[in-house]
């Protein structure tokens, strides 16, 4: 039945179509529009990503080498070792900031009224003073002898070596003044002043002292603290996620934990702080600035994330598993444990790492229990005084010292390292152990 | 009797990435008649309507080869708009989909987004119009501003009917319109699809034969992807020309 | 007894009642003349046994761990002779820390011998005490478990009563979310009574004026405080403004994008992306805002010839708009997914494009959900708080330019409460008024945004 194609002629339709195709040249860049602004929105997000990341490795990636300046040390024997024993162990009370004042007075000496003198003074960190007694001690044979030697140099010389356009700056704004900007200008003709590697930074804890200060004081503060936070979160939230999510009764009870286990995952995580202030510290005087109240502290931030993930995981394994094994006569309480734990495990942990990973980011209730302080020596146990990464982060920034902004920085390039492999771990737990049902 | 044909399709082959879904349907559709499209499920009948009015394109593996004509023009042809294509033939779905908004803006839909209304008083008319030719107005005109997700569901059903005619389109395709509905419901559609057959070409998809016998003039048989028969309805189901036809509308596959 | 010795000693006692039990329970069944044998499996009664070795132990330890600093400083209190009390200049907790802080072993020349006594008492005390409480648990616990073993009988059932020991404890780990409310409602309202004992409730809510310096010591001159707090509302709500202003259209385009437009290989690639933002600390935002973001701002605001905070509300309030980006983005993605396609098929049926059928009927119907994620958001804005603490100011201006600096109840909870303070002053319980205000206002948004969230889930499950 080969029949001839029919030709439109009712009137409404052929004036609908007309109607369209007139509108329809707007209606599709209209379409264009849209599409633009949601490419827009996305390009914003991810820009605003890499400016934040950029913006941290520009700024931090300074502090990871220091200014050193060499001046020709002599070792007087007069200074280091005036009673002439040659027992090292004495070498530890002589006065080292003698030696680098004469080193320095050798190298300029111009330099004769105390007062300029002193300006010139500050161009050495103090942590020289430790080195050189070390050096002493470990070479007894250099006792009365000159050498050149490498020194640590001040934060504020380190400031002005890393940032050469700080010359042509106003005296005010400079940091120094005319005549130390023609001494570092003379250190830097002459050689006697370069970059070295910055090996405090990762191996000392705060200071007061840009130069000396460092991550590694805070690293272990962290690390007692999520210690604590993960030897008390795990073992509750699995226990509480396996309860709810496979033996609990439907009732209003397990709707009531369930309500309050949603909503503290959305608590401001400042209220924690609040909650360890007033109960911990003040009720219970528990110590201060402590890694075991800061990890029980978060410890009950982290608790509804990883039940919730706990929860999740659980529900993942097919209830054929159950049956298989309630089928075979085994209670209910033994199925769970025996069967569904294990094949939910992989997504447990991976829940748990991302879990302990904003713990490891978060501050604002480690402020409230006292992690805040300015803390010098190097925290040995759960219950020394503490500070962990993000709040050395904060402490630094807030300092106005010049020379901390890159050790901010560079702060949060520990911080973020840390994170990222939490997280590549978390991922490859996943793909690797997740089973697909 | 003498019959234009609206859509014709030549040498159809549609895959969904490697597997071929339709291969080399030629069909005609004749203008203001109801077509069935009838099969076993998995037989590409739905396919095949979906290529009609180019809703396969959303579906990123879908490929189209081949050519489909609605009154001369190939609606595969590069510069067509499919928007406009898709004004012209609208369609009716398995599970009747009314918009989360009331029952007038579901009917005005159409005549909003294409700007076929001047007025209000005209988008109004339009409404009643679409409403009555679908059945539906005197049931509704008392609620007209509730959400249309508060009918029943055979009137949801004949709401996507009025939402498709009130853009006066000269094709509606319908997907299995009836499954979702009880007996009722599917009887007062099927009165409405004969009613309907007066003014617009219909393409019916339905896994019932009797739904096919009753409401259409024109029925296709598909099995496996291939067009097996066409023909009149009552050729079709009384006297078969295909094995397979037969063994279908018997009983023996399906 | 120290730690160690103790541990070494309990997990050896651990072993050995587990042991003994199993044994126990063993011999019974190889004694034919009894007749029957045991109800339950040989080990659940060295299991039983084993719990009831742990449970009183591990109870006297939780508590010692907890009520120990309390105890030894009532005890440490009573031994200070009151010559040291009347000497010291402070008050008496200044020297309960100092003593504690003492090492009698490390003493800084000068350090009153008086001290130095004391601190000697209280590291005996600590050392003695715990020697005292392991023995008590060893003791406690053996005795317990050793009345436990006589139960073994073909009349117990060992099995059920070790599961059910079991779910109890797992119950208890699923109360601890509840005793965790219920711990910080009590202690902010406890403190917040006693803060509202010295302010009136309403001249809180309602005052204009917010300095809550008042005198720490009775020699220092210092106004009194004034606790106002409709400042730092208005701040945290411009801030919070601030913030919506950048997450909601960048966060929604995103959204929509990722879920209507983007091919899967896209989507896969991006949705990720923005997630990290999700995951950078906040600590890490509050150095951008502070660093990177504000002086540009102020540079950029002064060019155009207007002045601007270098704490300014707006580089607070942007950068954590960035930060909330993601909490809006993917929690709309997976509303907006979750909008029926029959519905997408529906209206591209009808000829309308993508963007029509997004704006039309997408949109409309993922309204809820939207609505629910927004408010979640606003919730976590208001909660957030390194990234005020570093970027957003400390006085609290009442006004709406963003281009000023303005505080937030979370900064003031940090400043009054950071650094050595008196805990019975106005100034430092305002801190918990504050808190409390902060946790029932983001307590209300929660439950609200999840209530709307489900509601939406379930009309289109």
């Amino acid at each position: 039945m080969h029949l001839k194609l029919s030709k439109n002629t009712e009137k409404d339709m052929s004036k609908n179509t007309e109607l369209i195709s007139k509108s329809l040249e707007k209606r599709h860049r209209s379409e264009k529009r849209f599409r633009f602004f949601g490419i827009l929105g996305i390009g914003t997000a991810v820009i605003f990503l890499i400016t934040i990341l950029s913006s941290i490795f520009v700024e931090g990636k300074g502090a990871f080498k220091s200014t050193f300046i060499q001046l020709e040390i002599n070792f007087d024997q007069e200074i280091i070792d005036p009673n002439k024993t040659n027992n090292p162990e004495e070498f530890k009370f002589a006065n080292y900031k003698l030696l680098i004042n004469d080193a320095l007075k050798n190298y300029f000496p111009e330099v004769k009224d105390r007062k300029t003198f002193r300006d010139l003074s500050v161009f050495i960190s103090s942590a020289a003073e430790q080195n050189l007694m070390k050096l002493a001690m470990e070479n007894i044979e250099i006792i009365g002898e000159s050498k050149k030697i490498w020194l640590l140099a001040s934060s504020t010389i380190d400031v002005i070596h890393k940032n050469p356009q700080m010359e042509n700056f106003l005296e005010e704004d400079r940091l120094i003044n005319n005549i130390q900007m023609s001494w570092f200008n003379a250190l830097k003709k002459n050689g006697d002043i370069k970059f070295g590697l910055n090996t405090n930074f990762l191996s000392n804890a705060d200071s007061t002292e840009p130069e000396q200060a460092g991550i590694l004081g805070s690293m272990l503060g962290s690390f007692f603290t999520l210690l604590v936070t993960l030897l008390l979160c795990f073992p509750v939230a699995v226990a509480s996620g396996v309860f709810l999510e496979e033996l609990a009764p439907k009732n209003k009870f397990t709707d009531f934990i369930e309500i309050n286990i949603n909503n503290l995952a959305a608590v401001p995580s400042i209220i924690f702080g609040l909650l360890g202030l007033a109960i911990f510290l003040n009720v219970m005087h528990l110590p201060r600035s402590a890694p075991i109240v800061g990890g029980m502290v978060l410890a009950l931030m982290t608790l509804p994330t990883i039940i919730i993930s706990t929860r999740a995981s659980l529900k993942a394994v097919p209830p054929s598993i159950r049956e298989a094994a309630i089928g075979l006569g085994a209670t209910k309480f033994q199925a769970v444990t025996h069967h569904v734990i294990p094949q939910s495990m992989p997504g447990i942990l991976t829940g748990t790492i991302i879990g302990m990973s904003q713990a490891l980011g978060e501050s604002a209730p480690l402020l409230m229990i006292g992690m805040v302080a300015f803390i010098v020596d190097i925290p040995g146990s759960l219950t020394d005084s503490a500070t962990v990464l993000p709040v050395q982060i904060y402490l630094w920034k807030s300092t106005a010292a010049r020379g901390f902004v890159e050790l901010t920085a560079a702060g949060i390039m520990v911080l973020l390292t840390f994170l990222v492999i939490m997280n590549s771990v978390a991922v490859f737990v996943r793909q690797k152990f997740e089973k697909k049902w | 009797m003498k019959e234009t044909v609206k859509i014709k399709s030549k040498k159809l082959n549609v895959f969904y990435g490697e597997k071929k879904a339709l291969s080399n349907i030629n069909l005609e559709i004749p203008e203001r008649k109801v077509t069935s499209l009838i099969g076993p499920s998995g037989c590409g009948k739905s396919t095949f309507l979906r290529c009609l009015n180019r809703m396969n394109d959303s579906i990123e593996i879908c490929k189209v080869e081949g050519q489909i004509f609605v009154d001369e023009q190939n609606i595969y042809e590069k510069n067509l708009d499919p928007v406009l294509l898709r004004a012209r033939i609208g369609m009716v779905f398995q599970k009747p989909n009314p918009f989360p908004k009331s029952i007038f803006e579901n009917v005005a839909y159409g005549p909003k987004i294409h700007g076929l209304a001047n007025s209000g008083d005209e988008l109004n008319n339009l409404v009643e119009v679409s409403l009555k030719k679908a059945g539906l107005y005197d049931e509704v005109k008392d609620r007209i501003d509730e959400p249309g997700t508060s009918l029943s569901g055979g009137q949801q059903q004949r709401l996507c009917i009025a939402r498709a005619i009130a853009v006066s389109p000269e094709v509606i395709l319908m997907d299995e319109p009836c499954s979702a509905l009880d007996p009722i419901a599917t009887a007062k559609i099927e009165e409405l699809i004969d009613e309907l057959s007066k003014n617009y070409t219909i393409v019916i998809v339905t896994h019932s034969m009797q739904q096919a016998a009753r409401v259409s003039n024109q029925t296709a048989f598909f099995h496996m992807g291939s067009l097996i028969e066409v023909g009149k309805t009552e050729d079709v189901f009384s006297m078969p020309k295909e094995k397979k036809t037969q063994d279908y509308i018997t009983g023996k596959i399906g | 007894m120290g730690f160690w010795s103790f541990l070494i000693i309990f997990c050896f006692l651990s072993f050995y009642i587990h042991w003994y039990g199993t044994t126990k329970a063993l011999k019974i069944n190889e004694d034919i003349t009894k007749g029957s044998k045991l109800p339950s499996l040989p080990s659940y009664y060295g299991t039983y046994s084993l719990l009831w070795l742990l449970l009183p132990s591990s109870i006297i330890l939780i508590c010692w761990f907890f009520f120990k600093p309390y105890i030894i400083d009532i005890f440490l209190k009573e031994s200070i002779p009151l010559s040291l009390v009347d000497n010291f200049k402070g008050n008496p907790s200044m020297l309960m820390d100092t003593i504690k802080a003492t090492n009698p072993e490390k003493i800084f020349p000068g350090t009153n011998p008086l001290i130095i006594d004391s601190a000697a008492y209280y590291q005996t005390l600590t050392t003695n005490s715990d020697s005292y409480v392991f023995l008590l648990v060893l003791v406690v616990g053996l005795i317990s478990s050793l009345v436990s073993l006589r139960k073994v009988s073909t009349f117990f059932r060992a099995r059920q009563a070790v599961e059910k020991a079991n779910i109890n404890l797992l119950i208890f780990c699923s109360v601890i979310a509840i005793i965790t409310t219920i711990g910080i409602v009590f202690s902010l309202i406890f403190e917040a009574v006693r803060f509202f004992e010295r302010v009136p409730f309403f001249d809180f809510l309602f005052g204009l004026a917010w300095s809550p310096q008042t005198a720490i010591r009775e020699d220092q001159i210092a106004s009194q405080g004034s606790f106002g707090a409709i400042p730092i509302f208005t701040g945290t709500l411009l801030i919070t403004l601030v913030a919506m202003a950048v997450a909601i259209p960048v966060g929604l385009l995103s959204a929509i994008y990722l879920a209507e437009y983007a091919r899967p290989t896209v989507r896969k690639t991006f949705k990720p992306i923005l997630e990290i933002l999700a995951g950078v600390p906040t600590v890490v935002y509050g150095f951008f805002a502070a660093i990177t973001v504000g002086p540009f701002l102020k540079d950029f605001v002064s060019s155009l010839g207007l002045s601007m905070a270098s704490e300014s509300a707006l580089a607070a309030g942007g950068v954590m708009g960035i930060m909330i980006i993601p909490f809006i983005s993917s929690l709309s993605d997976d509303v907006i997914t979750s909008v029926p396609t029959s519905l997408r098929d529906g209206s591209y049926a009808m000829g309308a494009t993508k963007s029509e059928t997004i704006k039309k009927v997408i949109l409309p119907a993922a309204l809820p959900g939207i609505v629910g994620a927004i408010l979640l958001a606003i919730s976590r804005a208001i909660g957030e708080t390194m990234i005020v603490v570093m970027a957003a100011g400390i006085a609290a201006n009442l006004t709406a330019n963003p281009l000023e600096a303005v505080t937030t109840v979370t900064v003031q909870i940090v400043t009054l409460l950071v650094g050595d303070q008196e805990f019975d002053s106005a100034k430092t319980l305002a801190a918990f008024a504050l808190g409390i205000t902060l946790f029932f206002v983001t307590l209300l948004l929660n439950l609200y945004a999840l209530k709307i969230v489900q509601k939406y889930r379930e009309r289109y499950e």
